[in-house]
């Protein structure tokens, strides 16, 4: 840790396995990742590139079968997340790391009101009486932009709309002021002006509480105003991460630099044609020998075919999974890439 | 671009669409959801108009209405000169083809147990009568055109990616040969590096075939790529109408300027400056929109008589129409178009 601080959250070499009656699906290989208290790290790739397998697998959600967590370490707390009983994982979500999913019905139950399921966690967890959960419910709603919330507490979720459902679990995953908020896609379903609330919102919050925050989206826009650092995913590792401003403007794994090409801006230069990044990304039927990216890479050259580039340091806080460096313009030195170790 | 020669191919005036809301057990009708509230406006050939605005203004509503796939409250409808609006079901069933839409769940608007070919084959059996060799090289010439490998004809649509079903969608749309077409929210379901495969894909067949489409979405960024003109939507209405490079450049209303500075920018030093309109409030329900202008609750300009008068919907600069009250004065001052900038350009400050 640069800034000397430990870290809240740290995963080394997670991976994770689905069985599939077509084979082994290999959606998380080897990631390792430390989460800085405070911070926001947010995380970007296309869908299918192991963003929230990767975070659920890390609080034991994924049920298995399918899956599959075959190897890797997760500390949390004191405890570690991949070696703990059901029981202790129940006791960290809530209040130790808490989750907003990117479908809302997943996590909210359509048999309870929201405000009971509000006013649980801040009950159980924060030791709070009815009354006094009652108002905070209140307040939570209030905060995440629903008209009329005290009338509301006493809608099912199924009476709310796509929306106001996501915003409902928004206020309930910050019921319990978490130390660790894992979003994925929180706001990808909601109109900009909503958005901008929720963003504006969550760094107030971040401010306040000083949680560290872990925020999935496939919006760069999003990533480049509030996050500290972005960490890039394909195929199921991290192919390139960094402080937010060296990826955005050095960015050195030729993926990002399509990634970033891809979107288009309301304010910049308008270009004649949309970039795009042709082919889709794969489905790892094993684990990858060669780099993932290297079938829609224009940098590609023969050892990408034959072996799968490690991270390789590129700058202050910033390393890329990539052999080829864009510094020189060639190849990594052969020695550099036999010798490098692990980031 | 937009010079005198061009034509106007579909024609909107006044445009209503309300859905009745009923109450009790006789179902007595209380009231009106005013999905689409008096709206005007003209698509010329080969261009694309984009329409944006928040999730339940009225967009999809006003796309379906146009191509009459509901019976509108009031206001007139022209597409390539008939009245569609108009229209008997004989006269309407002969338009069917010239008028296509493209509908944001691919998954959705395809039958999950009918083949590729059949699905895009199906207006064909409707609307044509080809033999069976025409229809089946009319199909392969379809799927060639949107990018779908011929050899996938005989396969169903679980299995393929989100982006493949979207071009199955638009293979299907292309099939009689339509000149003017509705996407709503084509893209909204597509990862990002998708949407611009699918945006290249219709501004390819734009080029190619002529057409014109009429572009919904809520995505503002790429309909700054994809629209010639933008239409602004607020609580079933029209806001602000403008040539593209106007209405990002300089944002006439207060919505529109709201809107547009809540899309976040992909570069972080830029995000670290930008200022942002928050509004407050909630949009209200277009059962009940307010007195005076419908943006009155929550404009951060609003004056007194914004709460009392509805402003008009008017062309305040050439091409450029926008309905509020900060701009009636600019509308009669026909003749000065240096006071005019000059009174635009103040009103944008204090916006900011
Ligand atoms: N239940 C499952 N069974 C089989 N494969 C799965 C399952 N869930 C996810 N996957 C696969 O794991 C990979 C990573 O998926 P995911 O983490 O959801 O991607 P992202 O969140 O980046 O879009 C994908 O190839 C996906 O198809
Ligand atoms: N068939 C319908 N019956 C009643 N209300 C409707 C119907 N369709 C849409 N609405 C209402 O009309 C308004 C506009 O909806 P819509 O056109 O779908 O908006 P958008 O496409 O901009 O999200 C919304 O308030 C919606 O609830
Ligand atoms: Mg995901
Ligand atoms: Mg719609």
């Amino acid at each position: 840790m640069p800034d000397g601080a430990l870290p809240v959250l740290e995963v080394e070499g997670l991976k994770t396995v689905f069985r599939t009656r077509g084979g082994e699906v290999h959606a998380v290989n080897s990631v390792s990742f430390n989460l800085r208290p405070g911070e926001l790290l947010g995380v970007v790739g296309e869908s299918g590139s192991g963003k929230s397998v990767t975070m659920m697998s890390l609080i034991g959600l994924l049920p298995s079968p399918p899956a599959d967590v075959r190897g890797g370490r997760v500390a949390f707390d004191g405890l570690d997340l991949l070696h703990c009983t059901p029981d202790q994982l129940r006791a960290v979500r809530g209040p130790g790391i808490g989750f907003i999913f990117q479908d809302p019905m997943t996590s909210l139950n359509p048999v309870f009101t929201v405000g009971y399921q509000l006013r649980e966690p801040l009950i159980k967890h924060m030791g709070m009486t009815k009354a006094q959960a009652q108002k905070r419910a209140q307040e939570l709603l209030e905060l995440v932009g629903i008209p009329d919330a005290a009338r509301r507490l006493r809608d099912y979720p199924h009476q709310f709309s796509g929306g106001m459902r996501q915003r409902v679990m928004i206020a309930i995953a910050l019921a319990c002021d978490p130390k660790v908020l894992i979003a994925d896609e929180p706001t990808t379903a909601l109109d900009v002006t909503i958005q901008a609330q929720i963003l504006e919102l969550v760094k107030e919050l971040r401010e306040k509480l000083g949680m560290a925050i872990i925020w999935i989206t496939h919006d760069l826009g999003v990533i480049a105003g509030i996050a500290d650092r972005i960490m890039v995913m394909y195929g199921g590792q991290i192919v390139e991460q960094g402080p937010v401003s060296e990826v955005f403007h050095r960015p050195r794994h030729p993926y990002t630099r399509a990634l970033l090409k891809t979107v288009p801006s309301v304010r910049g230069v308008r270009e004649a044609k949309l970039n795009v990044i042709e082919g889709q990304p794969p489905i790892l039927r094993a684990e990858p020998a060669a780099c993932p990216f290297r079938d829609r890479c224009a940098q590609a050259f023969a050892l990408c075919a034959t072996a799968n580039p490690r991270r390789y340091p590129v700058g202050p806080g910033h390393d890329a999974a990539c052999f080829w460096d864009f510094d020189t313009g060639a190849p990594r030195p052969i020695d550099a890439i036999a010798g490098a170790a692990h980031v | 671009m937009f010079d005198a020669v061009q034509k106007p191919l579909v024609e909107v005036a006044g445009l209503k669409m309300y859905f009745p809301i009923t109450a009790g057990v006789f179902r007595r009708q209380v009231g009106n959801v005013k999905a689409v509230d008096n709206v005007s406006f003209t698509i010329f050939e080969g261009e694309t108009l984009g329409l944006v605005g928040e999730s339940g203004c009225g967009k999809s509503t006003c796309g379906r209405a146009i191509l009459r796939l509901y019976e509108p409250t009031a206001g007139a409808v022209r597409i390539d000169g008939t009245d569609v609006i108009a229209a008997s079901s004989d006269t309407l069933r002969q338009m069917r083809p010239k008028m296509q839409m493209v509908f944001q769940d691919p998954q959705a608007s395809l039958n999950p147990r009918m083949t590729v070919a059949a699905i895009i084959g199906e207006p064909l059996d409707e609307h044509t009568k080809l033999s069976k060799a025409e229809k089946l090289a009319k199909i392969y010439a379809l799927m060639d055109q949107v990018g779908l490998n011929r050899d996938f004809a005989n396969r169903y649509p679980h299995e393929f990616s989100g982006g493949q079903r979207q071009r199955i969608g638009i293979a299907r749309a292309l099939a009689l040969n339509p000149k003017f077409i509705v996407c709503d929210e084509p893209i909204a379901a597509l990862d990002v590096s998708i949407q611009a495969q699918v945006v290249n894909l219709l501004e390819e067949l734009q080029d190619s075939l002529g057409l014109t489409y009429l572009f919904i979405s809520h995505d503002l960024s790429m309909v700054r790529h994809i629209a010639d003109r933008v239409a602004v939507m607020y609580l079933g209405q029209i806001v602000e109408l403008a040539p593209r490079d106007a209405i990002y450049a300089e944002p006439l209303h207060p919505y529109t300027q709201a809107l547009l500075s809540a899309v976040p920018e992909p570069d972080p030093e830029a995000e670290k400056s930008r200022r942002r309109i928050v509004l407050t409030g909630d949009v209200p329900s277009p059962a009940n929109p307010p007195k005076g202008c419908n943006f009155c609750t929550r404009c951060p300009k609003a004056m007194a008589i914004c709460h009392e008068t509805e402003p008009q919907f008017r062309e305040i600069l050439p091409g450029r129409f926008v309905s509020c009250h900060l701009y009636e004065q600019t509308a009669g001052e026909a003749a000065a178009p240096g006071a005019r900038s000059e009174h635009t350009e103040k009103t944008i400050q204090q916006g900011e």
